[in-house]
C-alpha cells in the first residue's frame, strides 16, 4: 500500500471523530443487567429521552418473561448476568495488525470463497485496512444514495438526526415484548442499520455491496429498521459469506421491516457464524426475530436466507401481510452440520383481501446435526381470497442426522386456500457413485447434488451473491462425505 | 486392456460372481448375454468400483494396473466408462453442469486447463444432437423426469463426450423404441476405434445386428460358461439358454 504511516495514522483519528467512540473507547461495562446499565448505555449513547423509556419498559417486561423452551433445540441456560451490555469497539492497537497476524485457516476460507483480497483484511479484523476500507466505501456508496434522497445509516445515528422516524416505527412491528429475546433486544440493542427510502424512490444501489463489508462488526444485540414509503423499492442484503469469529455467544437481534403502498423490499441474508468444532464444542446461538408488516396496499416482502452458521439458530422472518393484495415470500436454505442445530422457518399472517404467500423452505442436514422447519400460515377472518403455497423439503446427508417439518395452520376464513408440499429425501449411494463413475470429487459430488436442491432459492439472491452462497455450501459441507 | 482373473464378487453377503474370466483388448467389441441375475449388472458395477460390491478373490488389471486399487473416480479418469441399466436423477442439477464437471474433472486429471461454459455449451450440443437429443435436456435436471429411452441416450452422449478407454454399456438397448435403437447403435458405432473398447450387456440380438461384436459370452451364475464369435448370438437367439445347461425358465422370463 502506497500510504505512509503518518496518513494511515490521520485516517484512523479521522475514523473515531465521526464515530461516538471517542471518549468512552476503553470502556466494558461490568457484566450484568440491571437498569442502571440501560440508564448507562443510553447516556452513553446520547440517545434522545424517549429512547431510554423505551428500553426500560422493554427491560421490565422481560423481566417478567419466560425463556421460550419449545423451539427444537438444546442448549445449556444462558446466563444473562455473565455477560457485559456494553462494550467499545476494539481499538485500533488491539486488533491484527496485518494480514500475518490472522489465523491462517480464516484467510484459506476466505480464499475458497473468492472473497476478493481488499475485503479480507477488513473481514479479519486487521486494524489499518479496516479504516481504508470504510473510509472509501463511505465515499463511493453514500453520494448516489444520499442524491435519491435515501438514508442509510446506523440506528444510533438514525437517533440523532431522524428521531420522529424511529419514535413512528421503532417497535412498530416487533413490539417491545413481542418475544423473550426480542424484549432482551429492545432493551439493550447495541447499534444496527436503519434505512429510509422515500416515496416513489428506487433505491439505486443493492444496499449489499456496502453492507458486507461493515457487517464484520455488527454487535451482539443488533437492530435493524427498514422503511420502504409509498411505491419505493430496495434490496437489501444482510450478513456475510465470510465466517465470523465472535466472542460473544449469544446473538439476538431484532430486524423490522415497514412497506407503505406499493413499496417493495427484498431481504437476503446469508449467515455464517461460527458454528462450534466437529465435536459441538463452542459457536454461536443465534436467536432472531425478523418481521416484516406490510402495512400499504400492493407490498411485497421477499425474505431469502442463507443459514449455514451458529450452533443454533432460532429464527422466523414473518410477513404481516395487511393491506390488500400484500405478497409476503420466504425462501430459505438451512445447513446444518456436525452437531449444529436449526429451528427455523416463518408465519405469514394473512389480514388483508387477496394477500398472497409463498414459503419455499429446503433443509440440509449433515453430521449428526439436527434441522427443523417451524412454519405458521394464518388466515384472519378478513383475508377473503387469501392464498398460501408452502413447499418445505428436506435432505439428508448420511444416516446420523434429523430433519424435523412443523407445518401449522389457521384459518378463520373459508375462501382461503393453502397448498403445502413436503418431502424427505437423501444424497443417496447411487447418486454419489454416478457422481464419481463420472471422474467427479465424492466432495464435489455433494456439494453439487446440494446446489441442485437448494436451485429455487438460490435463484432468488443477487447474482453475485447466488454464486458465493453456492460455494458457501461447499465449504460448510467439508469433511461431510467419508 | 482389460484382464479380468478369477473373479469373485458379493453384495450384502450374497456371492454373485464365481471365478469369471475374461480378456479384452483394445479396439474390440464384446457382447456379454446371460438370464435374469445372472451377474451381468454386478460385473459392470465391480469394474467401476461400486463400494455396495465386495471383491473377495480374483484380481483385475487395466492397461497393466491394478484396477480394484483405485476409487470410482480414478477408475473413471482412467478412463472407464459405465452405463448405467437404470439412471439415477440428480433433481435440480443441470445436466450441463453435470457433464461440464466431469469433462473438466477428466481434463484436470490429464492435466489439461477447464474448458469454459461457452465452449462446452457448444460441445455439448453438437454431442446432444448426434444422439438426436433435443438440446434443451441440456438444462434439465440430470435424468429427471427423462424416459427411458432419453435416459439411454443421455447415457450415450455422455460416453460420446468423455472418450473413454473402455465403455461399458449395461442394457443400453433396452426399453428403447426402433428408431432410437438406431440412433444408440449408431453412437456406439462412432464409439469403436481402435484403441477403445467396448462391452456391451446385452439380452437381445437386434442391438447385435447393428453393432457386430467380435466376441460373444454367456454369463451364467456368476460364470463365462461359454464365448464365441456374432454367431453364438444368433444361436442364442434361436435356441434360447438351455442347451447351455442352463435353466431356460429364467432366460425365458427376461425383457
Ligand atoms: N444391491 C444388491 N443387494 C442384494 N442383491 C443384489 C444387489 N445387486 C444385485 N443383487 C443380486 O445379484 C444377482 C445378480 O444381479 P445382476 O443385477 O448382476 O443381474 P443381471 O445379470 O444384470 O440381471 P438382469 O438381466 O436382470 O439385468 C441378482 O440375484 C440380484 O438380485
Ligand atoms: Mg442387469
Amino acid at each position: 500500500m502506497a500510504t505512509t504511516d503518518e496518513e494511515v495514522r490521520e485516517l484512523i483519528k479521522r475514523e473515531y471523530e465521526h464515530g461516538f467512540v471517542t471518549e468512552i473507547e476503553s470502556d466494558t461495562f461490568e457484566p450484568g443487567l440491571n437498569e442502571d446499565v440501560i440508564r448507562r448505555l443510553s447516556e452513553l449513547k446520547q440517545e434522545p429521552e424517549f429512547m431510554l423509556e423505551w428500553r426500560l419498559k422493554a427491560y421490565r417486561r422481560w423481566l417478567e418473561m419466560e425463556e421460550p423452551e419449545w423451539a427444537h433445540v438444546n442448549y445449556p441456560q444462558v446466563k444473562f448476568d455473565d455477560i457485559s451490555y456494553y462494550s467499545a469497539p476494539k481499538r485500533p492497537e488491539d486488533m491484527p495488525q496485518s494480514l500475518d497476524e490472522v489465523d491462517p485457516e480464516l484467510l484459506k476460507t476466505y480464499e475458497k470463497l473468492g472473497i476478493p483480497l481488499h475485503e479480507r483484511a477488513k473481514l479479519a479484523g486487521v486494524a489499518v485496512d479496516a479504516v481504508f476500507d470504510s473510509v472509501s466505501v463511505v465515499t463511493t456508496f453514500k453520494e448516489p444514495l444520499e442524491k435519491a434522497g435515501v438514508i442509510f445509516c446506523p440506528i444510533s445515528e438514525a437517533l440523532q438526526k431522524h428521531p420522529e422516524l424511529i419514535k413512528k416505527y421503532l417497535g412498530s412491528v416487533v413490539p417491545v415484548a413481542d418475544n423473550y429475546y426480542a424484549a432482551l433486544n429492545s432493551a439493550v440493542f447495541s447499534d444496527g442499520s436503519f434505512v429510509y427510502i422515500p416515496p416513489g424512490v428506487r433505491c439505486p444501489l443493492e444496499l449489499s455491496t456496502y453492507f458486507r463489508i461493515n457487517a464484520a462488526n455488527t454487535g451482539q444485540f443488533e437492530r435493524t429498521l427498514i422503511i420502504a414509503d409509498v411505491g419505493s423499492y430496495v434490496s437489501y442484503l444482510e450478513g456475510c459469506t465470510a465466517p465470523m469469529r465472535d466472542e460473544n455467544q449469544l446473538h439476538a437481534a431484532v430486524v423490522e421491516l415497514v412497506l407503505l403502498d406499493d413499496a417493495q423490499i427484498k431481504y437476503s441474508t446469508v449467515q455464517n457464524w461460527y458454528p462450534g468444532d466437529e465435536n459441538g464444542k463452542g459457536g454461536i446461538y443465534n436467536f432472531v426475530t425478523k418481521r416484516a408488516a406490510c402495512t400499504g396496499k400492493n407490498s411485497k416482502v421477499s425474505w431469502t436466507q442463507v443459514e449455514t452458521g451458529s450452533a443454533i439458530t432460532w429464527k422466523y422472518p414473518s410477513c404481516i401481510l395487511r393491506g390488500d393484495n400484500s405478497v409476503g415470500e420466504f425462501y430459505s436454505v438451512a445447513l446444518t452440520h456436525n452437531y449444529q442445530q436449526a429451528d427455523t422457518g416463518t408465519k405469514m399472517i394473512h389480514i388483508g383481501k387477496n394477500t398472497k404467500s409463498t414459503v419455499i423452505s429446503k433443509g440440509i442436514s449433515a453430521g449428526r446435526s439436527s434441522n427443523a422447519y417451524r412454519g405458521l400460515v394464518k388466515f384472519n377472518p378478513g383475508a377473503e381470497g387469501a392464498r398460501n403455497f408452502t413447499q418445505c423439503d428436506s435432505l439428508l446427508i448420511g444416516d446420523r442426522c434429523g430433519a424435523h417439518t412443523f407445518p401449522y395452520i389457521e384459518s378463520k376464513n373459508k375462501s382461503a386456500i393453502v397448498e403445502h408440499e413436503a418431502t424427505t429425501s437423501k444424497v443417496s449411494d447411487e447418486q454419489m457413485f454416478l457422481c464419481r463413475q463420472r471422474g467427479i470429487e465424492p466432495e464435489q459430488a455433494v456439494s453439487m447434488i446440494v446446489n441442485g436442491f437448494c436451485k429455487e432459492v438460490f435463484k432468488e439472491l443477487p447474482m453475485e451473491f447466488a454464486v458465493e452462497a453456492g460455494k458457501l455450501l461447499e465449504v460448510s459441507l467439508e469433511g461431510s462425505v467419508g | 486392456m482389460l484382464s479380468i482373473k478369477n473373479l469373485h464378487a458379493s453384495v450384502e453377503d450374497k456371492q454373485i460372481l464365481n471365478g469369471l474370466n475374461l480378456e479384452i483388448k483394445a479396439g474390440e467389441v464384446h457382447a456379454i448375454m446371460g438370464p435374469n441375475g445372472s451377474g451381468k449388472s454386478t460385473l459392470s458395477q465391480v469394474l467401476a468400483g461400486n463400494e455396495a460390491f465386495e471383491v473377495t478373490e480374483g484380481e483385475v488389471t487395466f492397461n497393466g494396473d491394478n484396477l480394484l486399487d483405485l476409487a470410482t473416480e480414478e477408475r473413471a479418469r482412467e478412463g472407464i466408462f459405465l452405463a448405467f441399466q437404470y439412471p439415477v436423477e440428480i433433481p435440480g442439477v443441470s445436466n450441463l453442469q453435470f457433464l461440464r464437471t466431469s469433462v473438466n474433472a477428466m481434463r484436470k486429471h490429464n492435466g489439461i486447463e477447464d474448458m469454459n461454459a461457452a465452449e462446452f455449451m457448444k460441445l455439448a450440443k453438437e454431442v446432444s444432437k448426434q444422439v438426436d437429443l433435443d438440446p434443451a435436456f441440456l438444462k434439465r435436471g440430470v435424468n429427471e423426469g427423462f424416459s427411458g429411452g432419453e435416459k439411454k441416450r443421455n447415457e450415450i452422449m455422455q460416453a460420446l463426450l468423455l472418450k473413454p478407454k473402455l465403455a461399458i454399456l449395461d442394457e443400453t438397448d433396452s426399453g428403447l423404441d426402433i428408431d432410437a435403437l438406431k440412433v444408440v447403435a449408431d453412437g456406439v458405432n462412432a464409439l469403436r476405434a481402435p484403441d477403445r473398447a467396448i462391452l456391451m450387456i446385452t439380452h437381445y440380438q437386434r442391438l447385435l445386428d447393428h453393432i457386430v461384436p467380435d466376441y460373444v459370452h454367456v454369463l451364467s451364475e456368476g460364470k463365462i460358461i461359454k464365448s464365441g464369435g456374432p454367431e453364438l448370438a444368433l444361436e442364442l437367439e434361436a435356441k434360447g439358454y438351455g442347451w447351455l445347461g442352463i435353466d431356460d425358465q429364467a432366460a425365458a422370463n427376461h425383457g
